[in-house]
């Protein structure tokens, strides 16, 4: 194996791969492929019906899909006109990526198959057909060239090399309706994931469709598709907002039941706090631990004055009025906190914050009659918080839009979305202006910041309390979505998000001073715990390590910010050329 | 260029620090320090490392408070507050580079135009045409400052990845966008090649005849020499002298502070014959050479 890739590697260029090779490895995938379509177990018992002969079910769909992308990505990497486009960039290490992707999926599958039915008895011929084609498919992969140069001689220097691949070469210009196509198709596939994410039945199904996803999508990005994509987001960047909103918008109408909209609706409200947060963690650079607390301020300003029967004040204000009383008092909270704590930095910035997320959830906890006075119902919070009707729209009951019956939650998804909407106005409009240079310019150097004429304490706490104002707009839907507001929903950290860390590991797993980052974040730290249930008692221990393994591994999160970007984009060149310093200290 | 070194007979000041004084506990970093730079003057601030430059450096940009004295800019009293001081129009370079690492070479220079824009968070939120506008404005204006400095070819470079000159350069060029009366350079040739120096000598000058005064610390003294209308000399914390290049070259007491007063029984000629004879013979050999080059070179450069 080695000693093929060296002598093929003496061209420096890019290596090619024996013809042969590459045809064997398209076997492992059509055999994977075919494997699929046979039954892997004999009993219904294994969540997704993996029993039939003639279509693939369940797990399968996602061995199948991997094997056709290998597939795909090995024709592209031959050259096969038509299908060049598949790899403009690494046309061996992503075919090893997708490999790898394919295998983890069916093996996970062929592994719980024999665990949860209590032996390797109970797999029939399919499933050893697939486990075999797909560990074949990735040997004969890894038989492929390497694209580069080991940078070491150490094991794990080898190792890594399999999987570095040269950027991809300047994407030939399409028609702009072309690339407009791709960008919706791109939206397209992005929302038939999504659906199948939030669709899947079991943990067995979930945890595959990860896997899938997981190497899958770094099996793009070494392909250089994505970069193209990304290429061709930049370029038209209105459509592109204008495609995920619109795919975000199909979403409940791709749904039977209300079961997954809700789950869409949490993504959402989770998401859009996210996004709040990312405005001032991600923009001005200042760690907020308490920023759920704002959320709670929003909620419990909505429920005051929803009509609830428990509440104390016997007011029933129309929502708009909700809205702008729960973002204002979320406003005057927000100034209230930051005025005394933002001249106060880093590490003590987060443990104030912290200390005064805990006290607005105690607070709340003790208006309760005995402590203080009655607002709060204390622990018991305020239930019955009636649906939202506007224009004799009622949000609680089903309504028949096109033909689809859209229930409860997606009457709130949609509400939910406008209000996302907003909140990605505001940030992308004030990231792009005066005000966002000086909060990244804080966030970079506070000192140079204030010698160039920016009064950063204002400016500090103006990012502050926009984002309290975003997070209690969120919280006025919140109040309404989940019926009942209690002091517990506003924990610094808890097995169920949106609190405080979860928020913050959104944003950071996302990518700091993102849009699609802490969107993408919400939408995995929701799904993840609430997918994985039985695994809920190591909830917190799986996020630490993830959080630790993401820090060494992508620190610049998944979505790598348009500054970032630009970070890779040139020579790697990390900090001023050593040389210069040193040939000047002489002439000095 | 140099032959425009007019003393300036413009009188009126645009910075004047009186009777400035910093103490950080005991210690008395910066002693009741006047100066004064007068429109359209380069004036130099030298002294030995620890002298208090660049604390009256700070002094004067409102990033310390002085514990006694005023700072004033066309006879208004500065609060020392660095953004307000900024504001009135004096801007500054850092000693040792403080870039917006992460931010794109213009977005640097279009922060440092913050003071001259007014355009708030609404104005950003409804993008009406007046914020248009002024972030077209702004646009351009840094250009303008990019192409003077010659880093426009760089514009969407990361700030970081800049090489050490230019990124000298695009302090400047960030401090200049904030269309400042005076211009305080802290060390902007400190570890740069005698071209590069030559190319800041250049850049100061033409700063110059843009009507902005500069006020500069250096220790490259054939650069501060060469440039500056004046010069002043801080030793402990205390101005020694002030006046003309020539007259500051010329004063013993300058001499003395950066090399040392020579004592009493300094070794005469005979003495460093009989040293340099002992040395020699103990020397012999393999490593007389290997002190020879070195030597040389120390000739060269001064």
């Amino acid at each position: 194996m080695t000693t093929q890739t060296t002598t093929e590697t003496q061209a420096p260029a890019t290596p090619k791969a024996p013809k042969a090779l590459s045809y064997a490895t398209l076997g492992g995938a059509v055999l994977s492929f075919a494997s699929t379509f046979l039954a892997w177990t004999w009993t219904a018992e294994f969540p997704g019906n993996l029993t039939v002969d003639g279509y693939p079910g369940g797990l399968q769909l996602l061995t199948l899909t991997g094997a056709l992308l290998t597939a795909v990505l090995v024709l592209g990497g031959l050259g096969i006109p038509g299908l060049r486009w598949a790899t403009p960039g690494g046309k061996y290490a992503s075919v090893r990526l997708m490999a790898l992707a394919t295998f983890a999926t069916t093996w996970f599958t062929v592994i719980a198959i024999a665990v949860e039915l209590g032996g390797l008895v109970n797999l029939e011929p399919g499933a050893w057909l697939a486990a075999v084609a797909t560990a074949l498919t990735v040997a004969l992969s890894f038989a492929l060239p390497r694209e580069a140069e080991p940078t070491g001689t150490s094991g794990w220097a080898t190792f890594a090399a399999f999987f570095k691949a040269p950027a991809p070469a300047a994407a030939k210009e399409l028609p702009s309706w072309a690339e407009i196509l791709l960008i919706a198709v791109a939206f397209g596939i992005g929302l038939l994931a999504f659906t199948y994410g939030i669709g899947t039945e079991g943990a067995e199904d979930f945890l595959g469709f990860l896997l899938l996803i997981g190497f899958g999508v770094a099996a793009l990005n070494k392909s250089g598709l994505s970069r193209r994509l990304t290429g061709l987001t930049v370029k038209h960047k209105n459509v592109t907002v204008t495609a995920a909103f619109v795919s975000a918008f199909a979403f409940p109408f791709t749904q039977t039941s209300d079961a997954y909209t809700s789950v869409g609706t949490n993504i959402l409200i989770f998401a859009t706090v996210a996004l709040g947060l990312n405005i001032v963690v991600g923009l001005a650079g200042l760690l907020d631990l308490g920023y759920v607390a704002f959320l709670g301020v929003g909620a419990y300003t909505a429920a005051l004055v929803s009509g609830s029967p428990n509440s104390p004040f016997d007011v029933h204000v129309p929502f708009w009025a909700a809205v702008l009383l729960g973002a204002l008092a979320s406003l005057i909270f927000g100034v209230i906190i930051g005025a005394p704590t933002l001249r106060l930095h880093g590490d003590y910035l987060a443990i104030v914050t912290l200390g005064f997320g805990e006290i607005f959830r105690i607070g709340m906890q003790n208006l309760d009659g005995t402590s203080g006075p009655d607002i709060t119902n204390g622990p018991n919070g305020i239930p019955n918080i009636p649906d939202l009707e506007m224009f004799g729209f009622n949000f609680g009951e089903s309504h028949t839009v096109l033909g689809v019956e859209l229930g409860r939650f997606s009457n709130y998804y949609l509400l939910m979305l406008l209000v996302t909407i907003v909140v990605v106005l505001v940030f992308r409009r004030s990231d792009q202006s005066r005000i966002g240079r000086a909060w990244v310019a804080i966030r970079e150097d506070e000192t140079a910041a204030r010698a160039m004429g920016i009064n950063a304490f204002r400016l500090k706490l103006l990012a502050f309390a926009l984002g309290a104002t975003l997070a209690g707009l969120a919280g006025t839907v919140q109040a309404h979505v989940t019926y009942t507001v209690t002091p517990a929903q506003y924990k610094f950290v808890e097995s169920m998000p949106p609190n405080s860390a979860f928020l913050l590991a959104a944003v950071i797993l996302g990518g700091m001073g993102t849009v699609s980052g802490p969107l993408i974040g919400a939408a995995l730290l929701y799904l993840i715990p609430a997918k994985l249930q039985f695994m809920a008692d190591y909830q917190l221990l799986l996020f630490g390590i993830a959080l630790v393994l993401l820090m060494r591994f992508r620190p610049e999160g998944l979505v790598a910010d348009r500054r970032k970007q630009l970070e890779f984009k040139e020579t790697g060149q990390l900090d001023t050329p050593k040389g210069d310093i040193g040939l000047s200290k002489a002439g000095v | 260029m140099t032959t425009s070194t007019n003393p300036a007979p413009a009188t009126t000041p645009v910075l004047d620090a009186n009777g400035v004084i910093m103490r950080f506990g005991g210690l008395t970093a910066v002693n009741n320090v006047s100066l004064q730079v007068n429109a359209g003057e380069i004036v130099g601030l030298i002294g030995p490392n620890g002298a208090g430059k660049t604390t009256f450096f700070n002094c004067l940009t409102g990033l310390y408070v002085p514990t006694e004295g005023t700072v004033s800019y066309k006879d208004k009293v500065l609060p020392p507050r660095s953004h307000l001081v900024t504001q009135a129009g004096i801007a500054r370079t850092f000693q040792n580079i403080r870039l917006f690492a992460n931010m794109t070479v213009l977005e640097n220079v279009l922060v440092g135009r913050h003071t001259r824009t007014k355009e708030g968070l609404w104005s950003a939120l409804l993008r009406g045409p007046g914020f248009k506008k002024a972030e077209r404005e702004s646009h351009e204006a840094a250009m303008e400052l990019l192409e003077f400095t010659g880093l426009a070819h760089k514009r969407d470079h990361l700030a970081r990845n800049l090489p050490y000159g230019e990124q000298r350069k695009l302090e400047i060029a960030r401090a200049l966008a904030s269309q400042p009366g005076l211009l305080l350079l802290d060390e902007p040739t400190a570890g740069m090649n005698p071209q590069e120096t030559q190319a800041a000598q250049e850049l100061v000058f033409a700063i110059r005849d843009q009507g902005i005064a500069v006020l500069v610390i250096e220790h490259d003294m054939r650069f501060i020499f060469n440039l500056c209308d004046r010069v002043a000399v801080l030793v402990r914390g205390e101005k020694l002298v002030e006046g003309t290049p020539d007259v500051v070259q010329a004063d013993e007491r300058v001499v003395a502070a950066y090399l040392g007063t020579p004592f009493e029984g300094a070794p005469g000629d005979e003495e460093v014959a009989e040293v340099r004879a002992a040395e020699a013979k103990a020397a012999d050999g393999a490593t007389s050479t290997t002190s020879k080059p070195r030597t040389e070179e120390e000739g060269d450069t001064e």
